[in-house]
């Protein structure tokens, strides 16, 4: 197993574990939480590839990554900010409660 | 010669060991002056502080212990040893104890990047300011940890409080920097300090010396000065405000790894700002270069840590609202102006016209935004209210 | 045969195991400081792979400031006290967890039976500060610029909604 299979499969396990989070948890935050550590995964796997594995241009896979990380901070921002909100208007963050599905 | 000593030394110490354990005695060796230097010199500033801050309210400090009270530390280690532990019944007993550990940790980090002498820096990373600032971003957890697992409101607010202020500071702090990195064209902090080793006539090339370096500096210390929580910016840890803060709940041994911490960090942004700004371990005249390298450095980080604490004993508390309109009102649009000075100075040829359109921009914006936070966010004409 | 160094392994294993305990703990905020442990974990993590930048851009941004920010909330929004609730907290979490086991299973067969397993290329790619700066301004400028306006109307966008409604008092 070469480190670049062992850092794809790292990041592999990182998305799945953040996808399981994020479909398990109840609370809005964790499920933004774990909506990051899938972003998270997915830098990982273009840094492995910048590092070990064919390219053409130099320093694409770092660049995309720093862009990700950039995106990722704003998004991070907004999602926490509606969360905010909501809880001011429904007083819970709770996904149950808040769309009215089974308690 | 004694200018490389300490090299040397380590040089030939690592020549005794065996070949196979060379890289780890090496890094030993490297980080061994670090852990001994820094807490020594903690010792020492607690006691010129306790000192310097008794004269300047007109008592002596700790004159009891040793001569002129200088082994006051001893007495507070052996104190601080021996107290007993106290964990709050109530308190994340995990997370309670982590928190200092964390908090030293991440103090102890940022030193790797400092030059201290011609050719002493413990790792000459590529982007070595970049490593300050991102290890020390992460003492805000750390803080947050210890004032949260207390289980207490009073550390809670202190806590928050203070993680606040922190990441309002680090903006200003951040982009006072980015004017000095402009100007080197290098993130290294080896680079940035070998920038300001030459001389031209008598001054030094030193980054303080130039209009836009001046204000920089001024910006950075009034930042690093509220990123470590000193006075007057010390509202989330002030005795007479809110106990004691984030480390309310801690006693003994903790209370102690925390006032290292804090020391620690204020001696390590002192050090950034020397090198960003007071040209690291240069001399300030030409005919002194005979002095070794590191007694420069320490020289400079002792005046900044004297004014440190004379700025402790003069100024009042700053209040919560008034720090954050500071911080967000004031720090931020001059440390932007000041990097667009930064971009006029290296982009105007020399003489004298450089000079003039950067002093130009740096005061017109510090008179505008002067105004802006004295008059509640309206630029106008100074008004005068006399009691009737 | 495993060819890996022992400092990747247990920097994975950190990074992993906060990732774990980010979803699988009970109270809100150490779930926050568990994700924090993992973002610090993949940091290292890059600098491991020699992203020199990145790796320290990625401490600075998640840890220090998105670790905190979610911590804020979950404080803002009283998460942490009302923590009783057992574990499998929605309808049905074995869905959840078998959609994920899946996925990486079906990756962990692409990645087995891709290139990657033979071939372990090893280009050594400078990755200095300069470098990166000097194509910033020339090949990705347009991305620069955009990412620039896209976070200045995030901020903006973030403070109107999390900012206090003016109370409609008749």
């Amino acid at each position: 197993m070469t480190p670049l299979a062992g850092c794809l499969l790292v990041s592999s396990m990182l998305f799945a574990v953040g996808l399981a989070g994020a479909l398990t948890r109840k609370s809005t935050i964790l499920v933004l939480v774990g909506i990051e550590l899938m972003l998270n995964a997915a830098n990982l796997n273009f840094v492995a590839f910048w590092r070990f594995g064919p390219h053409a241009a130099g320093s694409t896979g770092m660049i995309f990554g720093l862009f990700s990380i950039g995106v990722a901070a704003a998004e991070a921002a907004v999602g926490l900010a509606l969360i905010l909100a909501v809880y001011r208007h429904t007083k819970t963050t709770e996904l149950n409660q808040l769309t009215g599905g089974p308690q | 010669m004694l200018d490389q000593m300490f090299v040397l030394l380590k040089h030939w110490l690592l020549g005794y060991s065996p070949a196979v354990l060379q890289p780890a005695v090496s890094i030993f060796l490297t980080i061994l002056p670090i852990l001994l230097v820094f807490p020594v010199l903690f010792a020492l500033t607690t006691v010129l502080e306790r000192k310097g801050l008794g004269r300047m309210q007109n008592r002596y400090g700790p004159n009891r212990v040793g001569i002129y009270g200088i082994l006051q530390p001893m007495a507070d280690a052996v104190k601080s040893l021996t107290k007993e532990d106290i964990v709050p019944a109530a308190a994340d007993r995990t997370v309670h104890f982590l928190a200092p550990l964390v908090l030293l940790a991440v103090a102890f980090v940022p030193y790797a990047v400092l030059p201290i002498g011609r050719n002493m820096i413990a790792a000459n990373l590529d982007a070595g300011v970049l490593f300050f600032f991102a290890i020390g971003a992460i003492s805000e957890l750390s803080v947050f940890m210890a004032g949260w697992s207390s289980r207490n409101k009073y550390s809670l607010l202190g806590a928050m409080r203070a993680v606040a202020q922190m990441i309002s500071y680090e903006v200003p702090l951040l982009l006072s920097s980015v004017a000095v990195i402009m100007a080197a064209g290098s993130l290294s902090t080896v680079e940035i300090v070998q920038k300001q080793a030459g001389f031209s006539g008598i001054f030094p090339h030193w980054y303080v010396l130039t209009p836009w370096g001046f204000a920089g500096f001024i910006l950075f210390m009034i930042a690093a000065t509220a990123e470590t929580n000193r006075s007057p910016f010390d509202l989330p840890e002030g005795e007479s405000e809110i106990i004691a803060g984030y480390y309310l709940e801690y006693s003994g041994f903790k209370f102690a790894l925390f006032f290292l911490g804090e020391y620690l960090g204020m001696f390590a942004i002192s050090g950034l700002g020397i090198t960003l700004f007071l040209g690291g371990w240069s001399a300030p005249l030409p005919f002194l270069t005979w002095v070794p390298s590191w007694i420069w450095f320490f020289a400079k980080l002792l005046g900044l840590i004297v004014g440190f604490i004379w700025v402790r004993g003069t100024l009042p508390r700053l209040r919560m609202d008034q720090l954050m309109n500071f911080a967000w009102k004031f720090m931020l649009p001059m440390a932007l102006v000041v990097v667009v000075s930064a971009g006029a100075w290296r982009f105007l040829g020399q003489g004298v016209m450089r000079w003039v359109v950067s002093i130009l921009f740096i005061a017109v914006a510090y008179v505008l935004l002067a105004r802006g936070v004295e008059t509640r966010n309206r630029i106008a004409k100074r008004t005068y209210r006399f009691a009737e | 045969m495993i060819r890996m160094s022992a400092t990747f392994l247990i920097l994975s294993a950190i990074t992993l195991i906060g990732a774990c305990a980010a979803m699988m703990l009970r109270g809100l905020v150490h779930c926050a400081l568990a994700v924090a442990i993992a973002f610090a974990g993949l940091g290292t993590l890059y600098l491991n792979l020699g992203a020199q930048f990145l790796g320290l851009a990625q401490l600075l941004v998640y840890v220090g400031a998105i670790a905190v920010l979610i911590v804020f909330v979950i404080l803002l929004t009283r998460g942490g006290e009302s923590d009783a609730t057992p574990l499998p907290q929605v309808a049905l979490p074995l869905t959840g967890l078998a959609v994920a086991g899946c996925l990486f299973a079906v990756l962990a067969w692409a990645v087995f039976h891709s290139f990657a397993v033979h071939r372990a290329g090893t280009q050594a790619t400078p990755a200095t500060v300069r470098e990166l700066g000097a194509v910033l301004m020339d090949s990705y400028v347009l991305p620069l610029e955009v990412i620039g306006l896209m976070l200045t109307a995030a901020l903006i966008g973030a403070v109107i909604i999390a900012m206090k409604e003016k109370q409609d008092t008749p």
